[in-house]
């Protein structure tokens, strides 16, 4: 079989809901010539131990990940302002649920 | 009610998902590409599964000491009822989806109508195992698609094996005398009843895959009176080997 890169299909990412859960969490990526035939396949192999009960399939070059090496200029500001952090109100009783 | 009948008719529902598992498990490590090894040998599982059910339970109507294991792995290759489609060699894998496709078609629209079986158990295994027909009738359906309406060699190859495989697909609708039986028994399904779900879907399938449906010709049949092609005693040999060398062997 050809290992040409442009006869590869497109890589996909995805993510997979678990029954209990609310957010579709990243599993792993896989081929697939569309998004159909991704869907299926993320069905045949991260499903098979039921890990979930919805999937999200993204193909890999629309997703953006932020540059690990910015994370000093990026993160770090926030570390020090405790003014941002809703913990200086003191909450009525009656509102039981914040 | 005659129990032999039962059983011959459970037996060949049994027999039909062994042998097409035991040939989809071929594929396992050869497949063409990692996500589709493992779609194939998910669907070889499903299969196995399907043949435990029908086996433990013609086990059960048989007593005498026999057992899911001992009708899988020593009955003899006249004494096994499967289609003869389903012994029919993997092939390329275009005549694997295309095995598949013509197999799930039948298969689905059989267990739509076993879900209401005057038996319960034979009910049961079908309402059970329609949700995974459902999911490889969907994955078959696919396959022949793409590759009728795919590449040229995509579209030949799955040409040839239409050419290879369609006179084994009447045998699918040609009742057996157990299975008339097992009609008017009240428990087994009327094949002239899905003929033509099965006939239009096949239609749909293959006009959306641009591929040509063949002409009327002979169709080949025997399998589910035990007259196999000569690829069931090869298929056997393998499978059965294990059991027979070393009797009652446990993993």
């Amino acid at each position: 079989m050809s290992t040409d890169i442009k006869n590869e299909w497109p890589l996909w990412e995805v993510f997979i809901r678990s029954k209990q859960g609310l957010d579709h969490k990243h599993v792993g990526s896989l081929h697939a010539a569309d998004a159909q035939m991704a869907i299926e396949n993320a069905r045949d192999v991260y499903t098979r131990r039921m890990e979930g009960v919805s999937i999200w399939v993204v193909e890999s070059k629309y997703i953006h990940a932020s540059n690990p090496s910015d994370a000093a200029s990026l993160y770090d500001p926030a570390n020090d302002k405790a003014y941002r952090h809703p913990t200086f109100y003191d909450l009525p009783d009656e509102v039981k649920h914040m | 009610m005659d129990t032999k009948i039962l059983i011959d008719y459970t037996l060949h529902l049994a027999d039909n998902a062994l042998i097409i598992g035991h040939r989809n498990s071929e594929w396992c490590g050869h497949g063409p590409i990692l996500e589709q090894d493992i779609a194939i040998t998910n669907i070889a599982l499903d299969m196995i599964g399907q043949a435990r059910n029908f086996y433990q339970y013609a086990a059960q109507l048989t007593g005498n000491s026999a057992t899911e294991d001992s009708l899988a792995y020593l009955r003899d290759e006249m004494d096994f009822k499967n289609n003869l489609l389903v012994e029919i060699p993997n092939g390329d894998w275009a005549q694997t989806v295309l095995r598949q496709f013509f197999f799930s078609t039948y298969q689905y629209f059989l267990y739509q109508q076993l879900q209401n079986s005057s038996d319960t158990q034979l009910a049961a295994i079908a309402e059970k195992s329609l949700k995974e027909v459902t999911y490889h009738l969907r994955w078959s359906s696919e396959w022949v698609i793409r590759l009728g309406d795919g590449t040229e060699e995509s579209k030949h190859r799955m040409q040839n094996a239409i050419n290879e495989i369609w006179s084994y697909t009447g045998e699918l609708f040609i009742a057996a005398s157990y299975e008339l039986l097992a009609v008017s028994g009240g428990y087994g399904v009327d094949l002239s009843m899905i003929k033509m779900d099965w006939d239009k879907k096949v239609k749909a399938v293959f006009e959306e895959a641009t591929l040509t449906l063949p002409e009327k010709i002979w169709m080949h049949s025997g399998g589910k009176e035990g007259r196999h092609t000569e690829n069931l005693g090869f298929i056997l040999a393998e499978m059965q080997f294990l059991q027979r060398a070393y009797p009652n062997s446990e993993w």
